[in-house]
């Protein structure tokens, strides 16, 4: 996966006027604990007068997946930057893990709406008992007895070192 | 031409791409249009892209996402190993791991084997040839 789940927690340098600065705990996404540091001070000025230059970072941990052998519906609402203005969203992924649905979301936003990475701020997640999910495209998948065929399928060779440009014959791909 | 092999649960398939290639997973539950999750008594359980599949004609009877011991239980129940090994997909691939696992020596009495099976059919074709003659 590229996108990791960090919890972040910092606070403003102690001053004589506050000796004891209230600490601020954060969980984001970002590729690595580098770009992470630098999202929570960015959402954390704007949440409050504190900026990195007089702030000191307490702790960054990495998230991991609790249970990443079973599937979980995930809505995650959304805050993003179109070339009009900006507009909140609530999106559905099913996953195994947290991490993949919010890169399975960052790469959705990216095609169907044309927004980067940059101009896209997580609001909350959640994971959502399959009775509350919104989407028909993750309801669909809530049955138990699951049963479709695989219309079109394309022989690829097993390594990709066997890949060759043309082929002798044309390639058979019902099932 | 109807479908025969459905994508559901309990379906054996083979992993034809990746690190686990060649085994025997069973799909254990369907996460969304391309991926499934799997399950094989030798590994965790994760999931896999349905590119990274082939399905194959055998199935289990199971239900969604059961507990490594109920799935081997399931599996040797359906007798999944032997009906895999008896089928010709099967066969043809024990054949082929066999014959890239070779050493030198062998493919010389796989090479004495075929010239004496060539010389028998030979001489049976050379009796059939002088009756018709």
């Amino acid at each position: 996966f590229q996108y990791h789940q960090f919890q972040v927690v910092g606070r403003g340098l102690p001053t004589e006027t506050d000796e004891q600065p209230k600490i601020y705990r954060m969980k984001l996404w970002a590729t690595n604990e580098v770009r992470a540091k630098s999202k929570f001070w960015y959402y954390l000025r704007k949440l409050k007068k504190v900026k990195k230059s007089n702030g000191q970072m307490l702790a960054i941990n990495e998230i991991f997946e609790k249970n990443p052998t079973t599937i979980k519906n995930y809505g995650i609402w959304l805050r993003y930057q179109s070339r009009t203005g900006y507009h909140n969203m609530y999106k559905e992924y099913r996953d195994t893990t947290l991490n993949g649905a919010i890169e399975q979301m960052y790469t959705e936003m990216a095609s169907r709406h044309r927004v980067r990475h940059h101009c896209i701020q997580v609001i909350k997640t959640a994971t959502i008992p399959a009775k509350l999910c919104k989407r028909e495209s993750t309801k669909q998948f809530h049955n138990s007895k699951i049963k479709f065929p695989l219309v079109f399928k394309k022989v690829r060779p097993p390594t990709r070192k066997l890949k060759t440009t043309y082929k002798a014959s044309r390639p058979n791909l019902f099932v | 031409m109807p479908f025969k092999r459905y994508v559901e649960i309990g379906r054996i398939a083979l992993v034809n791409y990746g690190k686990d290639y060649g085994k025997l997973v069973v799909i254990v539950d369907v996460i969304d249009q391309n991926r499934a999750l799997v399950d094989a008594p030798d590994m965790v359980r994760g999931q896999m892209n349905f590119k990274r599949l082939t399905l194959t004609d055998i199935k289990i009877d199971i239900k969604r996402v059961p507990n490594k011991k109920t799935l081997i239980a399931a599996m040797e129940a359906a007798d999944v190993k032997n009906k895999w090994e008896n089928s010709s997909w099967g066969r043809k691939l024990i054949v082929q791991k066999k014959r890239a696992s070779l050493n030198d020596f062998d493919r010389f009495k796989v090479m004495l084997a075929k010239i004496k099976k060539a010389g028998v059919v030979r001489q049976e074709l050379a009796k059939l040839k002088k009756e018709t003659a």
